[in-house]
């Protein structure tokens, strides 16, 4: 019996991230009102909301940067808190990547990339130097590892922080609106590293602005307004037949801002790229 | 055009100089003492008389300075640091470092150094060096390190959180965030202003005179006393402006050049 309990339980896997009642004040303010989210293994799901609807806040608490108010966030079926002396720990096992990038500067590409591994994972210098290499030689970045970031274009420098956020082989990588900062023509290289990402199986939380691409490559949606998670569920059911009508206005916004005319149907994807200003 | 104006401006800005340097001279030429101050402060014989012992004496100040310069460089980042420090348990190293940073900044240097150099040999205590160099290194240390830390935090404190957040998202350590990525860049930008500091603490060795430490300024007053003639402590003039003005300039260029680093710099 006790047997069989034990072994029905390790055999549900447990989510690779989980947050529960997650609450986040700021001053006064509640940002996060109960945020319950959890990701399984390979999935990748995208955040959709306005500026100001708590992602960014949402994203920065999952990843320990910023302590919460109430609620629980829990790694590999772990608990973990910004409060714990293991909190380091976890970062290693947390990828993030910004909005602004926030390479180092005093620091080449290489350097940048090879960090982590060398003083937060305590990897000799050569072998972490081996791991930079070989992250920067797989998103097309190679040639460019002994350049200064700010000789890099924007796009260029965000697959680096993409680089610097993988190389210490975080379980889920959580992406913060990395393409608002870029130029329209670079996004796409930045996109195509993500959605490679995705292919090869790699857990991410993305907020976004981009629509398209967020009903291409996530496997569920969730919609955010007001610091509370609205609904959430599989692209085509959230763009093709959204239930909540604040979500139902909140693509309805987004969409007018999209070229005039566009004509979609319920259930077929984005076909543009639709940018929510901001 | 440019070229023009550029050689107009040159043109009126050497002639305004030169009106008003023959404005000054006049003035002070003129004036009925003239004669007896050139003979009491600028003195052609003894200069020549007094330009060796001087200089010789300024090998001293020369000592006082470098040593105390290596000193203060480590001293002040610890300082720096320990003002930075956020966990609760090293309160008190925070607190001491404010305390000692506020005192050796807002008591006069001479004070210090009659108190630390005098008073402290004087308790007698076993194993305490007597000699008036130590002491004299001793003080300058202690007050340039406190002015050296606010420099070296304002320089920590000047790169921009989101760096110090992209090293910890990374896993690295608060004191590992520090290291490798906010002290490095903070150096950088701090260089000019310490070597500000550096020019300070030059110009101050010859407060340890006090203490009787034979340094420039001490050797021309010796000389001074003997001839009753203020031209030595012209001729030390003239040596720590040797020093300070090179220095003084490099400080500019550095500044200029971060600013325009700044200025052209993509982020």
């Amino acid at each position: 019996m006790a047997t069989a309990k034990r072994s029905a339980r390790t055999l549900k896997v447990a989510p690779v991230l989980e947050l529960k009642g997650m609450k986040k004040r700021y001053g006064g303010k509640l940002v996060l009102d109960g945020i319950n989210l959890s990701l399984a293994e390979h999935e990748v799901v995208c955040l959709i909301g306005a500026s100001g609807s708590g992602k960014s806040t949402l994203l920065r608490c999952a990843d320990l940067l910023e302590p919460i108010d109430a609620g629980q966030i829990s790694l590999e079926g772990e608990r973990v808190a910004f409060e714990d002396r293991s909190a380091d720990a976890t970062r290693r096992r947390l990828g993030i990547v910004f909005q602004g990038f926030n390479l180092f500067p005093h620091l080449t590409v290489l350097e940048n990339v090879a960090l982590a591994p060398r003083v937060a994972l305590g990897l000799i210098p050569a072998a972490a130097e081996r791991r930079a290499k070989e992250l920067l030689k797989s998103l097309g970045l190679a040639e460019k590892a002994r350049e200064y970031p700010d000789r890099l274009s924007g796009g260029q420098q965000q697959r680096v922080a993409i680089a610097r956020a993988l190389a210490t082989e975080p379980k889920v990588l959580l992406l913060d609106e990395i393409t608002s900062a870029l130029d329209p023509v670079l996004v796409a290289e930045v996109l195509e590293t993500l959605r490679s990402l995705a292919l090869s199986g790699m857990t991410m939380l993305i907020a976004t602005h981009e629509m398209a691409f967020a009903a291409d490559v996530a496997d569920r949606i969730c919609y955010l307004e007001d610091g509370r998670l609205i609904e959430e569920g599989t692209p085509e059911k959230i763009f093709g037949a959204p239930h909540d009508p604040r979500t139902k206005e909140f693509l309805r916004r987004v969409r007018a801002i999209s070229a005039p005319g566009a004509k979609r149907r319920a259930g077929t994807r984005v076909k543009r790229t639709v940018r929510a200003k901001r | 055009m440019a070229t023009g104006s550029a050689r107009k401006g040159l043109l009126v800005a050497t002639l305004s100089t030169l009106v008003v340097a023959a404005l000054v001279a006049y003035t002070i030429g003129s004036s009925p003492a003239w004669p007896e101050v050139q003979k009491a402060f600028f003195d052609g014989r003894y200069f020549s008389t007094s330009l060796p012992k001087v200089a010789g004496a300024f090998f001293i100040n020369v000592q006082l300075f470098v040593l105390a310069e290596l000193l203060i460089l480590p001293i002040g980042l610890l300082i720096a640091l320990a003002r930075s420090i956020t966990a609760p348990a090293l309160a008190p190293l925070r607190i001491f470092a404010t305390i000692y940073v506020d005192f050796f900044r807002g008591v006069p240097s001479i004070l210090i150094i009659y108190v630390l150099g005098f008073g402290v040999p004087a308790l007698q205590i076993d194993g305490i060096p007597k000699e008036p160099f130590f002491w004299a290194l001793v003080t300058l240390v202690l007050i340039y390190s406190a002015y050296v830390s606010e420099v070296y935090r304002a320089g920590i404190e000047s790169i921009h959180p989101s760096q110090e957040r992209a090293a910890r998202a990374l896993g690295l350590t608060r004191v590992q965030a520090l290291r490798y990525v906010v002290v490095p860049q903070a150096m950088r930008r701090v260089i000019p202003p310490l070597l500000n500091d550096f020019i300070g603490l030059q110009k101050d060795t010859a407060l340890v005179s006090i203490l009787g430490v034979v340094e420039t300024f001490k050797q021309a007053q010796i000389l001074k006393a003997a001839s009753f003639n203020f031209t030595p402590l012209m001729t030390t003039a003239l040596i720590f402006l040797i020093i300070t003005i090179p220095m003084t300039r490099l400080v500019d260029r550095l500044a200029a050049k971060d600013r325009n680093a700044q200025l052209g710099g993509t982020r």
